[in-house]
C-alpha cells in the first residue's frame, strides 16, 4: 500500500511539473537572464505589434507574424515589408519558435533575442537604418518608458536593444500550441481524436514516408524537427548552373564584410545557397533548417521559398526524391535522406490527412461553409 | 617546424595577404604559412574514390552511387584557392562494364581540373583493364609537380594462373574478386613486371624528394580476407625506405586508416558510395548493396551520404595532409606530426575527444 501511495504522489508530481506546457509539448526553456514575467510579456507584445518601428511607420513585427494565421503571412509567397517590398523568403511561424534551437530558415540566429535585431533593420523587412530609432521612440513613449523601468529597472535614457529584444522574446516563448487532436490520440490516449485515415497516416510518416528521421517525435512530446540543415531539393534545383559562381562571389563579398541577413534576404539566388551562407560547409549547401509541422494546414505555402502551395505538392516532391516535377535532375548536393518513396495515391492522401491533425484549438480555421451558409447574404458575395 | 594547423596561422595568413582567398570553403589546414615550405613544394589537389558506378539495366544506374560521385564532383569544383590536380583512387565502376565506366568517366569529366587516375580491381577483372586504358591511360606511371614525385601504381593485380586460367568467363572473374570473405579471391600483388618499373623509376630520384604514391589497394598488409592487403608490400616498402619523406594513399578500404611504417606515413581515403563495413540498410527498395558477411551499425542507414566523402589534401614540406569531408558527419583532418614522426587525426586521437559508439539493442 504504501508503495502504490507512492507511486501516486510521483504521478502527481509529475504532472503538476507538465502544467506549463500544452499536450504534446515540452517545458518552453528560458533564458537565465530573461526570466518570464506578465509584466514583461505585456511589454514584448506590444512592441511586436508596434509599426512605428518601421522605416515607413507601417510595419511591425506582426505584419509578417499574423496571429491569425497562426503566427505566420500565409497565404503570401515569401513576405512583404516597407514599400510592398519583398523578401526571398517565407515567414516562419513565431508559434513553438521558443524551442527551435537556431532562429531562421538558415539558422542564422542563436537565439530569439538576438532574431529580433534583425528584421528592424533589413532593407525589405522594417527597413531602418539603423536601431536608434526604436530607441528614441521607447525612450521618449512615457508609457513605454514606465514599463522599461519597471520590467527591467532601467532608465528611460538607458533603454537599449538588450531590453527591446528581451520583452519581445520573453512574449515570443508564450506564443507556444499544442495539445493538437494528433497530441490528443498520440500522447493523450483518446482513441477518436483523429480518424482512421490519419492513423494511416501516421503509420506512412513513420515508415514507408521516411519522414520522422527530420521531423522527429520523443517519447512524451512531439516538436517534428530535428533542428537540423537539409538540402530537400529546394530552390538550388533552380539555379544548379549558377551554384559555382554564386558561392565564389559570396564568399567573397561574405570575407570583405558583407550583411549576410541582407545578403540571402535581397537576392532569391543568393537565399538558395541556404546554410551555407551560413556556415560555410560545402555540406550545408542549399540547405534549410528542418520546419516544424505543427499547424502545418494552415500555413500554406510551403518551404523556405514558399515554392509549393499546398501539402499535397510538398509530398509529391518527397515522394520524387527531391524534385517537385517527376524526372527534373536532382541537385548534386541533395542531402542522403532524400530519396524516392514509391508511396501509393493512398499513402500520400493518408500523410496529408495525418498533417491536418496537428493544428492546435486555437489556430482551426474557421469554418466557411458553415458560416456562409448561415449568413442570408451567403449567396450574393 | 612551424605548426600548420592553428587557427592563429591561419588569421596571420589572411591578415598577409590581400588577394580575394575564400577563407570560408578552406579546410584550415590548408592555408599555408608564407615562407613555411623552403623547398616550394606546397600545394594543394583533391582525392575522389571508390564511387562503384553500378549498372542496372539500358540507362538506369544505382541512383545512390551516382549521386555520391556527382556530389564530390560539385564540391570539389567549389574549393577555393583551386587544387593543382584531381585523383581518382580507382573502383570507379561496380563490375568493370563499358556502360559503368562511361558513366562514371561522363561524371568525372565535370571536373574542371586535370586529374590522375588509379586502377581499382571493379574497374580490371573483367575485360583486365582495357576499357579503362582507353579512357584513362597507363596502369601504372609516375610525373613530377612542385618537387614532389608522384607515382600510381596498380596494386589489385593476382596470381596469372587465377587471372587466365581459372574462369570460364571474364563476368565469373570480375564477380569473384568482387566478392568478400570468398575462399575463391585471390591476394592483390603489383607483380614482378611493376616491382622491376617501381625500382628503376625510383632510381633517377633524388633520396630528400618527397614521394607521393597512390595506390588501390594498401601497400601494407591489413586484413587478407577483404584484401586490405597487398602481396609484395613489404617488398614495396623496402624500395621506398631509403627517402627521406613517403607517403601512401590508397582507397579499397572506404574508411579512414592511418599507420607509419619506418618513413612511410599511409593514409587511406573514404568511398564516395558507401562505408565499409556498413549497416543493415533501408529495406523499402532494393540497396544494391553487396552482401555484408559483417554486419555494423556505425553509419546512419536513414542517410546514404553518411560515413562516405572525399578528400581534400594539402601537400607541405613533403607531406600530405588530408582533410575529410565528411557528409553528415564531422568533418575530419589527419596530418602528418612532425614531432612523433607519424601521421594523426588532429582532433581524435585524443581519447578525450572521441564521440562514444551508439548502442543498438
Amino acid at each position: 500500500m504504501k508503495n502504490v501511495l507512492v507511486i501516486l504522489g510521483g504521478l502527481a508530481m509529475a504532472s503538476a511539473a507538465m502544467a506549463g506546457s500544452p499536450l504534446g509539448l515540452p517545458d518552453v526553456p528560458i533564458p537565465e537572464d530573461n526570466p518570464q514575467t506578465a509584466e514583461k510579456i505585456a511589454l514584448g507584445a506590444r512592441l511586436f505589434n508596434d509599426v512605428r518601428f518601421s522605416s515607413t511607420g507601417e510595419v511591425s513585427c506582426a505584419s509578417c507574424h499574423v496571429a491569425a494565421s497562426a503566427f505566420t503571412d500565409s497565404p503570401l509567397q515569401v513576405s512583404e515589408g516597407i514599400e510592398k517590398l519583398t523578401g526571398t523568403r517565407n515567414a516562419p511561424t513565431v508559434v513553438n519558435a521558443a524551442f527551435n534551437k537556431t532562429q531562421f530558415w538558415d539558422g542564422r540566429s542563436p537565439s530569439l533575442e538576438d532574431q529580433a535585431l534583425h528584421p528592424f533593420l533589413n532593407p525589405v523587412e522594417m527597413g531602418l537604418p539603423s536601431h536608434d530609432p526604436i530607441l528614441g521612440i521607447v525612450r521618449d513613449d512615457e508609457s513605454y518608458a514606465r514599463a522599461f523601468k519597471s520590467v527591467f529597472g532601467v532608465k528611460a535614457e538607458a533603454i537599449s536593444m538588450d531590453e527591446v529584444t528581451k520583452a519581445i522574446a520573453a512574449f515570443e516563448r508564450t506564443e507556444i500550441a499544442g495539445n493538437s487532436p494528433f497530441d490528443r490520440w498520440y500522447f493523450g490516449g483518446e482513441k477518436d481524436a483523429i480518424s482512421e485515415q490519419a492513423v494511416r497516416g501516421f503509420a506512412v510518416f513513420l515508415g514507408n514516408g521516411r519522414c520522422v528521421s527530420c521531423h522527429t517525435i520523443e517519447q512524451d512530446f512531439a516538436l517534428f524537427t530535428d533542428h537540423q540543415f537539409h538540402n530537400v531539393g529546394i530552390g538550388i534545383n533552380d539555379i544548379q548552373e549558377k551554384v559555382p559562381e554564386l558561392a565564389r562571389t559570396f564568399q567573397i563579398a561574405k570575407n570583405q564584410g558583407m550583411d549576410v541577413d541582407v545578403a540571402v534576404l535581397s537576392d532569391a539566388d543568393t537565399s538558395h545557397l541556404g546554410r551555407f551562407a551560413v556556415d560555410d560547409q560545402l555540406s550545408s549547401m542549399g540547405a534549410f533548417k528542418t520546419s516544424t509541422l505543427r499547424n502545418i494546414a494552415v500555413t500554406a505555402p510551403y518551404m523556405h521559398d514558399g515554392s509549393l502551395m499546398t501539402l499535397r505538392e510538398v509530398v509529391d516532391h518527397y515522394n520524387n526524391g527531391g524534385v517537385s516535377k517527376e524526372g527534373d535532375p536532382i541537385n548534386p548536393f541533395l542531402g542522403g535522406g532524400i530519396r524516392p518513396l514509391d508511396l501509393t495515391e493512398q499513402e500520400i492522401d493518408d500523410l496529408v490527412t495525418f498533417m491536418e491533425t496537428l493544428t492546435s484549438p486555437r489556430f482551426e480555421p474557421v469554418d466557411n461553409d458553415l458560416v456562409t451558409s448561415a449568413s442570408p447574404m451567403g449567396d450574393l458575395q | 617546424m612551424k605548426k600548420m594547423n592553428t587557427l592563429s596561422g591561419r588569421r596571420d595568413f589572411l591578415k598577409a595577404t590581400s588577394s580575394g582567398l575564400i577563407a570560408g570553403m578552406l579546410p584550415v589546414s590548408l592555408v599555408r604559412l608564407v615562407g613555411a615550405d623552403e623547398h616550394g613544394t606546397d600545394f594543394t589537389f583533391a582525392y575522389i574514390s571508390d564511387s562503384h558506378i553500378q549498372h542496372i539495366k539500358d540507362s538506369k544506374f544505382v541512383r545512390n552511387w551516382d549521386q555520391g560521385l556527382i556530389r564530390a564532383v560539385a564540391e570539389t569544383n567549389l574549393l577555393e584557392p583551386k587544387p593543382d590536380f584531381v585523383v581518382f583512387g580507382g573502383d570507379l565502376a561496380q563490375l568493370g562494364t563499358k556502360p559503368e565506366l562511361d558513366h562514371g568517366a561522363e561524371i568525372l569529366a565535370g571536373l574542371n581540373y586535370k586529374m590522375h587516375a588509379v586502377l581499382g580491381e571493379h574497374d580490371y577483372y573483367l575485360d583486365l583493364g582495357e576499357y579503362w586504358s582507353e579512357l584513362y591511360g597507363k596502369h601504372y606511371y609516375s610525373w613530377d609537380h612542385k618537387g614532389v614525385h608522384f607515382i600510381t601504381l596498380n596494386s589489385i593485380l593476382t596470381y596469372d594462373e587465377w587471372t587466365y586460367d581459372r574462369w570460364e568467363s571474364p563476368e565469373r572473374r570480375m564477380n569473384e574478386m568482387a566478392g568478400l570473405d570468398n575462399p575463391n579471391g585471390s591476394p592483390f600483388m603489383v607483380g614482378k613486371k611493376q616491382l622491376k618499373w617501381l625500382k628503376k623509376d625510383l632510381s633517377k630520384v633524388a633520396k630528400d624528394t618527397p614521394v607521393v604514391v597512390f595506390s588501390h589497394s594498401p601497400l601494407q598488409k591489413i586484413y587478407k580476407g577483404w584484401n586490405f592487403w597487398t602481396e609484395e608490400a613489404d617488398d614495396v616498402q623496402a624500395m621506398l625506405k631509403p627517402f627521406d619523406k613517403v607517403n601512401v594513399i590508397y582507397g579499397h578500404v572506404h574508411q579512414i586508416q592511418y599507420n607509419q611504417i619506418d618513413n612511410i606515413a599511409f593514409t587511406s581515403v573514404m568511398s564516395t558510395a558507401w562505408p565499409w563495413p556498413y549497416p543493415e540498410s533501408y529495406a523499402q527498395a532494393e540497396s544494391h548493396l553487396p552482401i555484408m558477411t559483417v554486419p555494423m551499425n556505425r553509419a546512419d542507414p536513414f542517410n546514404e551520404r553518411d560515413a562516405t566523402g572525399w578528400q581534400f589534401m594539402n601537400m607541405h614540406t613533403g607531406r600530405v595532409d588530408l582533410e575529410f569531408n565528411l557528409y553528415n558527419n564531422t568533418n575530419r583532418t589527419v596530418s602528418f606530426n612532425e614531432e612523433k614522426g607519424h601521421p594523426e587525426d588532429t582532433m581524435f586521437d585524443d581519447p578525450a575527444n572521441r564521440i562514444p559508439a551508439q548502442q543498438h539493442f
